[in-house]
Protein backbone atom coordinates (compact mmCIF):
# COMPACT_ATOMS: atom_id res chain seq x y z
CA UNK A 1 0.00 0.00 0.00
CA UNK A 2 1.27 3.60 -0.80
CA UNK A 3 2.69 5.66 1.86
CA UNK A 4 3.14 9.29 2.07
CA UNK A 5 6.32 10.74 3.36
CA UNK A 6 6.08 14.89 4.75
CA UNK A 7 9.79 16.34 4.96
CA UNK A 8 9.60 19.31 6.97
CA UNK A 9 12.43 22.06 7.25
CA UNK A 10 11.87 24.52 10.40
CA UNK A 11 14.29 27.20 11.91
CA UNK A 12 15.01 24.52 14.81
CA UNK A 13 15.12 21.22 12.98
CA UNK A 14 13.64 18.68 10.65
CA UNK A 15 10.71 16.47 10.89
CA UNK A 16 9.08 13.81 8.79
CA UNK A 17 5.94 13.03 9.01
CA UNK A 18 4.51 9.37 7.93
CA UNK A 19 0.88 8.21 6.92
CA UNK A 20 -0.81 5.78 4.56
CA UNK A 21 -2.52 6.47 1.46
CA UNK A 22 -5.29 7.47 3.42
CA UNK A 23 -3.73 10.40 5.11
CA UNK A 24 -5.96 10.84 7.82
CA UNK A 25 -3.35 9.82 11.05
CA UNK A 26 -0.22 11.13 11.07
CA UNK A 27 3.27 9.90 13.24
CA UNK A 28 6.21 12.70 13.49
CA UNK A 29 9.34 11.59 13.69
CA UNK A 30 12.53 14.28 14.96
CA UNK A 31 13.79 16.79 15.15
CA UNK A 32 16.77 15.72 13.25
CA UNK A 33 19.86 18.63 13.62
CA UNK A 34 17.65 20.02 16.31
CA UNK A 35 18.98 23.65 16.97
CA UNK A 36 20.10 24.45 13.49
CA UNK A 37 18.18 26.02 10.53
CA UNK A 38 16.85 23.53 8.08
CA UNK A 39 16.04 25.61 4.63
CA UNK A 40 14.89 23.12 2.95
CA UNK A 41 14.89 18.96 2.35
CA UNK A 42 14.13 16.68 -1.08
CA UNK A 43 14.08 13.05 -1.83
CA UNK A 44 15.12 12.13 -5.07
CA UNK A 45 12.75 10.60 -7.65
CA UNK A 46 14.47 8.42 -8.74
CA UNK A 47 15.65 6.48 -5.17
CA UNK A 48 12.71 8.32 -2.54
CA UNK A 49 14.64 6.90 0.56
CA UNK A 50 17.52 8.98 -0.38
CA UNK A 51 16.98 12.21 1.22
CA UNK A 52 18.59 15.64 0.71
CA UNK A 53 18.74 18.13 3.81
CA UNK A 54 20.14 21.72 3.91
CA UNK A 55 21.33 22.17 7.43
CA UNK A 56 22.98 25.95 8.54
CA UNK A 57 23.26 27.64 11.42
CA UNK A 58 25.07 31.35 11.73
CA UNK A 59 27.37 30.17 13.88
CA UNK A 60 28.46 26.88 12.27
CA UNK A 61 27.64 27.63 8.70
CA UNK A 62 26.99 25.18 6.13
CA UNK A 63 26.11 21.48 6.43
CA UNK A 64 24.86 19.31 3.76
CA UNK A 65 22.82 15.94 5.81
CA UNK A 66 21.92 12.83 3.51
CA UNK A 67 19.63 10.09 4.38
CA UNK A 68 19.87 6.58 2.25
CA UNK A 69 16.94 5.11 4.22
CA UNK A 70 13.83 7.77 4.27
CA UNK A 71 14.80 9.87 6.43
CA UNK A 72 15.22 7.31 9.42
CA UNK A 73 19.17 8.08 9.72
CA UNK A 74 21.30 10.37 8.41
CA UNK A 75 25.05 11.58 8.05
CA UNK A 76 27.08 14.27 5.98
CA UNK A 77 27.54 12.84 2.19
CA UNK A 78 31.04 10.93 2.26
CA UNK A 79 31.24 10.07 5.56
CA UNK A 80 30.90 7.30 7.45
CA UNK A 81 29.18 7.80 10.29
CA UNK A 82 31.97 6.30 12.43
CA UNK A 83 34.77 7.94 11.01
CA UNK A 84 36.23 9.01 14.07
CA UNK A 85 37.33 5.58 14.94
CA UNK A 86 41.20 5.30 14.28
CA UNK A 87 40.49 2.20 12.01
CA UNK A 88 38.67 3.86 9.32
CA UNK A 89 40.36 6.99 7.96
CA UNK A 90 39.18 10.33 7.25
CA UNK A 91 41.59 11.90 5.21
CA UNK A 92 43.71 10.77 1.85
CA UNK A 93 47.56 10.13 1.76
CA UNK A 94 47.93 13.81 0.93
CA UNK A 95 46.31 14.47 4.53
CA UNK A 96 43.80 16.26 3.26
CA UNK A 97 39.65 15.31 4.01
CA UNK A 98 38.24 12.80 1.75
CA UNK A 99 35.25 14.78 1.19
CA UNK A 100 34.04 18.29 1.63
CA UNK A 101 29.91 18.06 1.21
CA UNK A 102 29.86 21.21 3.10
CA UNK A 103 32.16 23.40 0.59
CA UNK A 104 30.73 25.85 -1.90
CA UNK A 105 33.16 27.21 -3.20
CA UNK A 106 32.19 29.84 -6.20
CA UNK A 107 33.97 29.22 -9.31
CA UNK A 108 36.66 32.14 -9.70
CA UNK A 109 38.60 30.09 -12.98
CA UNK A 110 35.55 29.82 -15.50
CA UNK A 111 33.67 33.10 -14.73
CA UNK A 112 35.88 35.08 -12.43
CA UNK A 113 33.08 37.33 -11.15
CA UNK A 114 33.28 38.53 -7.55
CA UNK A 115 31.02 41.30 -7.17
CA UNK A 116 26.83 42.04 -7.39
CA UNK A 117 25.51 45.19 -6.65
CA UNK A 118 24.69 45.87 -3.05
CA UNK A 119 22.08 47.74 -1.34
CA UNK A 120 23.81 51.20 -1.74
CA UNK A 121 24.48 50.75 -5.50
CA UNK A 122 28.07 50.03 -4.79
CA UNK A 123 29.68 46.43 -5.67
CA UNK A 124 29.65 44.27 -2.87
CA UNK A 125 31.71 40.91 -3.01
CA UNK A 126 29.28 37.39 -3.62
CA UNK A 127 29.45 35.61 -0.21
CA UNK A 128 27.88 32.20 0.15
CA UNK A 129 26.46 32.17 3.31
CA UNK A 130 23.37 29.14 2.52
CA UNK A 131 21.94 26.30 0.62
CA UNK A 132 18.26 27.37 0.33
CA UNK A 133 17.38 25.05 -2.19
CA UNK A 134 18.03 21.09 -3.02
CA UNK A 135 16.86 19.70 -5.91
CA UNK A 136 17.38 15.93 -6.65
CA UNK A 137 18.06 14.80 -10.22
CA UNK A 138 14.94 13.44 -11.72
CA UNK A 139 16.56 10.41 -13.30
CA UNK A 140 20.19 10.04 -11.05
CA UNK A 141 19.88 9.83 -7.34
CA UNK A 142 23.64 10.81 -6.93
CA UNK A 143 23.18 14.42 -9.27
CA UNK A 144 21.32 17.10 -7.18
CA UNK A 145 20.83 20.27 -7.11
CA UNK A 146 21.97 23.25 -4.30
CA UNK A 147 20.02 26.91 -4.83
CA UNK A 148 22.63 28.87 -2.78
CA UNK A 149 22.93 32.76 -1.19
CA UNK A 150 24.58 34.84 -2.50
CA UNK A 151 22.93 34.10 -5.63
CA UNK A 152 24.06 30.71 -7.75
CA UNK A 153 23.79 27.37 -8.36
CA UNK A 154 25.81 23.86 -7.52
CA UNK A 155 25.49 20.67 -8.75
CA UNK A 156 26.79 17.32 -7.18
CA UNK A 157 27.17 14.02 -9.09
CA UNK A 158 28.71 12.21 -6.47
CA UNK A 159 25.54 12.05 -3.71
CA UNK A 160 26.41 15.16 -2.30
CA UNK A 161 29.73 14.59 -1.25
CA UNK A 162 31.37 17.41 -3.64
CA UNK A 163 29.72 20.59 -5.02
CA UNK A 164 31.06 22.49 -8.40
CA UNK A 165 29.54 25.59 -9.03
CA UNK A 166 27.43 26.31 -12.68
CA UNK A 167 29.32 29.44 -13.02
CA UNK A 168 27.34 30.48 -16.21
CA UNK A 169 24.31 31.74 -14.43
CA UNK A 170 26.31 33.78 -11.68
CA UNK A 171 29.06 34.92 -14.46
CA UNK A 172 26.06 36.06 -16.97
CA UNK A 173 26.52 39.95 -18.14
CA UNK A 174 23.77 40.86 -16.03
CA UNK A 175 24.98 39.52 -12.76
CA UNK A 176 26.54 42.73 -11.28
CA UNK A 177 23.39 43.92 -11.75
CA UNK A 178 21.96 41.62 -9.06
CA UNK A 179 20.65 42.88 -5.96
CA UNK A 180 19.69 41.03 -2.58
CA UNK A 181 15.99 42.04 -1.80
CA UNK A 182 15.45 42.26 2.04
CA UNK A 183 15.74 38.06 2.40
CA UNK A 184 18.87 38.20 0.73
CA UNK A 185 19.96 37.42 -2.25
CA UNK A 186 19.51 33.16 -3.42
CA UNK A 187 18.67 30.84 -5.58
CA UNK A 188 15.46 29.45 -4.47
CA UNK A 189 13.58 27.78 -6.86
CA UNK A 190 15.27 25.12 -9.62
CA UNK A 191 13.20 23.07 -12.02
CA UNK A 192 14.19 20.47 -14.43
CA UNK A 193 12.30 20.11 -17.78
CA UNK A 194 11.80 16.22 -17.78
CA UNK A 195 11.20 16.25 -21.29
CA UNK A 196 14.43 17.85 -22.15
CA UNK A 197 17.76 17.15 -19.73
CA UNK A 198 19.18 20.16 -21.31
CA UNK A 199 16.61 22.72 -19.75
CA UNK A 200 16.34 24.00 -16.30
CA UNK A 201 14.95 27.10 -14.88
CA UNK A 202 15.90 28.57 -11.36
CA UNK A 203 14.64 31.60 -9.76
CA UNK A 204 16.62 34.19 -7.96
CA UNK A 205 15.04 36.92 -5.65
CA UNK A 206 15.86 39.64 -6.20
CA UNK A 207 17.31 38.84 -9.80
CA UNK A 208 14.17 36.86 -11.53
CA UNK A 209 14.22 33.73 -13.70
CA UNK A 210 17.13 32.71 -15.86
CA UNK A 211 16.47 29.17 -18.06
CA UNK A 212 19.09 26.96 -19.52
CA UNK A 213 19.00 24.88 -22.68
CA UNK A 214 22.44 23.65 -22.49
CA UNK A 215 22.65 21.22 -18.95
CA UNK A 216 23.96 24.38 -17.32
CA UNK A 217 26.74 26.13 -19.25
CA UNK A 218 25.07 29.20 -20.16
CA UNK A 219 21.29 31.20 -19.12
CA UNK A 220 19.40 33.83 -20.42
CA UNK A 221 17.16 35.99 -18.22
CA UNK A 222 13.27 35.00 -19.20
CA UNK A 223 11.46 38.19 -17.45
CA UNK A 224 9.68 39.95 -20.51
CA UNK A 225 5.99 41.22 -18.99
CA UNK A 226 7.53 41.06 -15.47
CA UNK A 227 6.32 44.46 -14.17
CA UNK A 228 7.98 45.71 -10.32
CA UNK A 229 6.85 48.70 -8.92
CA UNK A 230 10.36 49.90 -8.05
CA UNK A 231 11.90 49.11 -11.12
CA UNK A 232 11.50 52.70 -13.23
CA UNK A 233 12.27 50.47 -16.92
CA UNK A 234 9.44 48.69 -17.54
CA UNK A 235 11.24 46.63 -19.56
CA UNK A 236 13.96 45.23 -17.03
CA UNK A 237 16.07 42.00 -18.11
CA UNK A 238 16.74 41.98 -14.01
CA UNK A 239 15.26 43.14 -10.81
CA UNK A 240 12.74 41.35 -10.26
CA UNK A 241 11.61 39.97 -6.89
CA UNK A 242 10.65 36.77 -8.09
CA UNK A 243 9.43 34.14 -4.91
CA UNK A 244 8.26 30.81 -6.12
CA UNK A 245 7.94 29.29 -9.87
CA UNK A 246 5.79 26.07 -10.83
CA UNK A 247 5.84 23.94 -13.78
CA UNK A 248 3.44 20.71 -14.22
CA UNK A 249 5.61 17.92 -15.82
CA UNK A 250 3.27 17.23 -18.67
CA UNK A 251 3.12 20.76 -19.99
CA UNK A 252 6.91 22.13 -19.49
CA UNK A 253 6.26 25.79 -21.58
CA UNK A 254 3.95 26.42 -19.22
CA UNK A 255 4.88 28.28 -15.80
CA UNK A 256 3.07 29.94 -12.96
CA UNK A 257 5.20 32.64 -10.54
CA UNK A 258 4.10 34.01 -7.62
CA UNK A 259 6.24 37.24 -7.29
CA UNK A 260 6.61 39.74 -4.98
CA UNK A 261 3.61 41.40 -6.26
CA UNK A 262 1.26 39.76 -9.01
CA UNK A 263 0.65 36.01 -10.21
CA UNK A 264 2.03 35.57 -13.42
CA UNK A 265 1.92 32.71 -16.10
CA UNK A 266 4.17 32.03 -19.17
CA UNK A 267 2.97 29.69 -21.69
CA UNK A 268 6.03 30.07 -23.98
CA UNK A 269 8.54 28.75 -21.20
CA UNK A 270 9.59 32.11 -20.00
CA UNK A 271 9.69 34.03 -23.15
CA UNK A 272 7.09 36.40 -21.62
CA UNK A 273 4.69 36.60 -18.59
CA UNK A 274 1.12 37.75 -18.56
CA UNK A 275 -0.31 38.61 -14.91
CA UNK A 276 -3.29 36.06 -13.73
CA UNK A 277 -4.33 37.70 -10.17
CA UNK A 278 -7.34 38.23 -11.22
CA UNK A 279 -9.99 37.97 -8.64
CA UNK A 280 -7.27 37.39 -5.20
CA UNK A 281 -7.74 39.15 -2.17
CA UNK A 282 -3.81 40.29 -2.36
CA UNK A 283 -1.49 39.29 -5.55
CA UNK A 284 1.00 38.99 -2.59
CA UNK A 285 2.70 35.58 -1.41
CA UNK A 286 5.25 33.17 -1.20
CA UNK A 287 3.70 30.16 -2.54
CA UNK A 288 2.46 28.46 -5.98
CA UNK A 289 1.93 25.23 -6.71
CA UNK A 290 -0.19 23.07 -9.13
CA UNK A 291 -2.36 19.84 -9.20
CA UNK A 292 -0.55 16.69 -9.50
CA UNK A 293 -3.01 15.29 -12.33
CA UNK A 294 -4.97 18.94 -13.49
CA UNK A 295 -2.41 21.15 -15.08
CA UNK A 296 -4.71 23.90 -15.19
CA UNK A 297 -5.24 24.05 -11.61
CA UNK A 298 -3.38 26.60 -9.23
CA UNK A 299 -2.58 27.08 -5.56
CA UNK A 300 -1.74 30.03 -3.95
CA UNK A 301 -2.15 31.36 -0.35
CA UNK A 302 -2.52 35.58 -0.64
CA UNK A 303 -0.37 37.32 2.15
CA UNK A 304 -0.83 40.58 2.71
CA UNK A 305 1.59 43.19 2.18
CA UNK A 306 4.33 45.38 1.99
CA UNK A 307 5.61 44.56 5.40
CA UNK A 308 2.50 42.62 7.38
CA UNK A 309 2.83 39.40 5.75
CA UNK A 310 -0.11 37.39 7.10
CA UNK A 311 -2.87 36.44 5.64
CA UNK A 312 -5.56 39.43 4.71
CA UNK A 313 -8.07 39.79 7.39
CA UNK A 314 -6.67 37.35 9.66
CA UNK A 315 -8.28 34.88 7.32
CA UNK A 316 -5.87 31.60 6.47
CA UNK A 317 -7.14 31.01 2.71
CA UNK A 318 -5.54 29.05 -0.35
CA UNK A 319 -6.67 30.37 -3.62
CA UNK A 320 -7.53 27.72 -6.21
CA UNK A 321 -7.67 28.20 -9.71
CA UNK A 322 -9.27 25.41 -12.41
CA UNK A 323 -8.60 27.96 -15.15
CA UNK A 324 -5.01 28.11 -15.05
CA UNK A 325 -5.87 31.68 -13.53
CA UNK A 326 -7.59 34.87 -13.27
CA UNK A 327 -10.99 33.24 -11.53
CA UNK A 328 -9.20 31.86 -8.14
CA UNK A 329 -11.97 30.07 -5.26
CA UNK A 330 -11.04 30.57 -1.57
CA UNK A 331 -10.20 27.84 0.17
CA UNK A 332 -11.43 27.70 3.89
CA UNK A 333 -12.82 24.32 5.13
CA UNK A 334 -10.93 23.72 8.14
CA UNK A 335 -8.25 26.33 7.88
CA UNK A 336 -8.72 29.39 10.50
CA UNK A 337 -11.07 31.83 9.80
CA UNK A 338 -9.97 34.39 12.50
CA UNK A 339 -7.29 36.08 14.19
CA UNK A 340 -4.04 33.78 11.90
CA UNK A 341 -1.69 35.92 11.06
CA UNK A 342 1.46 33.55 10.42
CA UNK A 343 3.01 33.49 6.45
CA UNK A 344 3.92 30.70 4.70
CA UNK A 345 7.58 30.54 2.89
CA UNK A 346 7.70 30.10 -0.78
CA UNK A 347 9.41 26.63 -0.53
CA UNK A 348 6.24 25.72 2.18
CA UNK A 349 3.77 23.96 0.09
CA UNK A 350 3.58 21.12 -2.12
CA UNK A 351 1.47 18.89 -3.92
CA UNK A 352 1.60 15.09 -4.05
CA UNK A 353 0.62 12.04 -6.82
CA UNK A 354 -1.99 10.23 -5.36
CA UNK A 355 -5.70 10.83 -6.65
CA UNK A 356 -7.57 12.27 -5.19
CA UNK A 357 -4.26 14.75 -5.27
CA UNK A 358 -2.81 16.09 -1.60
CA UNK A 359 -2.08 19.27 -1.36
CA UNK A 360 0.38 20.26 1.84
CA UNK A 361 1.72 23.65 3.72
CA UNK A 362 3.48 24.64 6.69
CA UNK A 363 3.49 28.26 8.12
CA UNK A 364 5.85 30.19 10.42
CA UNK A 365 3.35 29.44 13.11
CA UNK A 366 4.48 25.63 12.96
CA UNK A 367 1.65 24.34 11.52
CA UNK A 368 1.67 21.78 8.82
CA UNK A 369 -2.07 21.52 6.97
CA UNK A 370 -3.14 18.95 4.84
CA UNK A 371 -6.05 18.42 2.15
CA UNK A 372 -6.70 15.10 1.06
CA UNK A 373 -9.32 16.12 -1.68
CA UNK A 374 -7.80 18.86 -3.84
CA UNK A 375 -8.44 21.55 -0.92
CA UNK A 376 -11.81 21.07 -0.58
CA UNK A 377 -11.46 21.08 2.91
CA UNK A 378 -7.72 21.07 5.37
CA UNK A 379 -6.51 19.32 8.39
CA UNK A 380 -3.84 20.14 10.93
CA UNK A 381 -1.67 17.64 10.53
CA UNK A 382 1.27 18.68 12.94
CA UNK A 383 0.53 21.91 15.03
CA UNK A 384 3.02 22.49 17.25
CA UNK A 385 6.30 23.09 15.32
CA UNK A 386 8.91 25.17 14.61
CA UNK A 387 8.74 27.68 11.97
CA UNK A 388 8.49 25.89 9.13
CA UNK A 389 10.96 27.01 6.39
CA UNK A 390 10.25 23.94 3.80
CA UNK A 391 7.41 21.10 2.93
CA UNK A 392 7.98 18.57 0.33
CA UNK A 393 6.25 15.37 0.24
CA UNK A 394 6.64 11.91 -1.39
CA UNK A 395 4.23 9.21 -2.36
CA UNK A 396 6.06 5.89 -1.80
CA UNK A 397 4.46 2.91 -3.83
CA UNK B 1 48.27 15.83 23.64
CA UNK B 2 46.73 18.39 23.46
CA UNK B 3 42.81 18.84 24.75
CA UNK B 4 39.80 21.13 22.67
CA UNK B 5 36.68 21.54 24.23
CA UNK B 6 34.01 21.76 21.19
CA UNK B 7 30.57 23.57 21.67
CA UNK B 8 27.35 21.12 21.78
CA UNK B 9 26.31 21.05 17.67
CA UNK B 10 30.51 20.31 16.87
CA UNK B 11 30.37 17.31 19.28
CA UNK B 12 27.25 16.25 17.55
CA UNK B 13 28.16 16.89 14.00
CA UNK B 14 31.88 15.16 14.92
CA UNK B 15 30.31 12.25 17.20
CA UNK B 16 32.40 12.57 19.97
CA UNK B 17 32.26 13.77 24.02
CA UNK B 18 32.78 16.92 25.49
CA UNK B 19 36.63 16.74 25.26
CA UNK B 20 38.65 15.32 22.06
CA UNK B 21 42.19 14.42 22.44
CA UNK B 22 44.68 15.39 19.32
CA UNK B 23 48.80 15.09 18.78
CA UNK B 24 50.53 17.53 16.92
CA UNK B 25 53.88 17.30 16.28
CA UNK B 26 55.67 20.70 15.59
CA UNK B 27 54.63 24.09 17.07
CA UNK B 28 51.32 24.58 18.50
CA UNK B 29 49.52 27.35 17.32
CA UNK B 30 46.10 28.11 16.50
CA UNK B 31 46.09 27.07 13.00
CA UNK B 32 47.86 24.13 13.78
CA UNK B 33 45.30 22.92 16.22
CA UNK B 34 42.57 24.09 13.69
CA UNK B 35 44.28 22.03 11.15
CA UNK B 36 44.65 19.46 12.85
CA UNK B 37 41.18 18.96 14.34
CA UNK B 38 39.76 19.22 10.36
CA UNK B 39 42.09 16.73 9.61
CA UNK B 40 41.23 14.45 12.36
CA UNK B 41 37.06 15.41 11.90
CA UNK B 42 36.64 16.18 8.83
CA UNK B 43 32.50 16.90 9.04
CA UNK B 44 33.95 20.01 11.10
CA UNK B 45 35.93 21.81 7.89
CA UNK B 46 34.41 25.04 7.44
CA UNK B 47 32.28 24.85 10.60
CA UNK B 48 35.09 26.76 12.46
CA UNK B 49 36.82 29.07 10.32
CA UNK B 50 35.47 29.63 6.44
CA UNK B 51 36.48 26.62 3.83
CA UNK B 52 38.14 29.23 1.12
CA UNK B 53 39.48 32.29 3.67
CA UNK B 54 40.43 30.42 6.93
CA UNK B 55 38.36 33.25 8.57
CA UNK B 56 37.37 32.54 11.88
CA UNK B 57 33.12 32.15 11.75
CA UNK B 58 32.34 35.44 13.70
CA UNK B 59 30.40 33.82 16.26
CA UNK B 60 32.82 31.56 17.28
CA UNK B 61 35.74 32.69 20.44
CA UNK B 62 38.81 30.46 20.91
CA UNK B 63 39.84 30.47 24.79
CA UNK B 64 42.31 29.51 26.45
CA UNK B 65 44.06 29.52 29.82
CA UNK B 66 41.30 32.36 30.34
CA UNK B 67 43.26 33.87 27.56
CA UNK B 68 41.28 35.13 24.46
CA UNK B 69 43.09 34.25 21.22
CA UNK B 70 39.89 35.12 18.78
CA UNK B 71 41.96 37.53 17.56
CA UNK B 72 45.25 36.48 17.86
CA UNK B 73 47.04 35.36 14.22
CA UNK B 74 46.98 32.30 13.00
CA UNK B 75 50.64 31.52 14.19
CA UNK B 76 50.12 32.38 17.57
CA UNK B 77 51.98 29.75 20.07
CA UNK B 78 49.35 28.44 23.05
CA UNK B 79 50.02 28.54 26.03
CA UNK B 80 52.20 25.91 28.05
CA UNK B 81 49.32 24.57 30.06
CA UNK B 82 47.61 23.67 26.60
CA UNK B 83 50.46 22.33 25.36
CA UNK B 84 51.15 19.43 27.84
CA UNK B 85 47.17 18.89 28.54
CA UNK B 86 47.15 20.63 31.64
CA UNK B 87 44.49 22.77 30.56
CA UNK B 88 41.84 22.64 27.49
CA UNK B 89 41.75 24.45 23.79
CA UNK B 90 38.25 26.04 23.85
CA UNK B 91 35.69 26.62 20.99
CA UNK B 92 33.29 28.61 21.83
CA UNK B 93 29.83 29.65 20.15
CA UNK B 94 29.62 33.46 21.19
CA UNK B 95 25.98 34.30 23.22
CA UNK B 96 24.37 36.13 20.10
CA UNK B 97 20.77 37.20 20.15
CA UNK B 98 19.86 39.53 23.08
Amino acid sequence: MTSIRVLVGTKKGAFVLRSNANRAKWEVDGPFFAGWEVYHMKGSPEDPDRIYASQSSGWFGQIVQRSDDGGKTWFQPGFNPDSHRDSEPTTNPEGMPLTESNKFAYDIIGKPLTTHQWYDGTQHPWEFKRVWHMEPSITNADIVYAGVEDAAIFKSTDGGISWQELSGLRGHRTGSLWMPGAGGMAVHTIIEDQNNPQRIFIAISAAGVFRTDDGGKTWKPINKGLSSQYIPDPNAEVGHCVHRIAMHPSRPEVLFMQKHWDVMRSDDAGESWHEISGNLPSDFGFVVDIHAHEPNTVYVIPIKSDSEHFPPEGKLRVYRSRKGGNEWEALTKGLPQKDCYVNILRDAMCVDTLDPCGIYFGTTGGQVYASSDGGDSWNAIVQNLPSVCSVEVQAIP
Amino acid sequence: MIRVALPFHLRNLAKVGSEVQLEITGEVTLQSILDTIEVRYPMLAGTMRDHITKQRRPFLRFFACGEDFSHSSPDTRLPDKVISGEEPFLVIGAVAGG
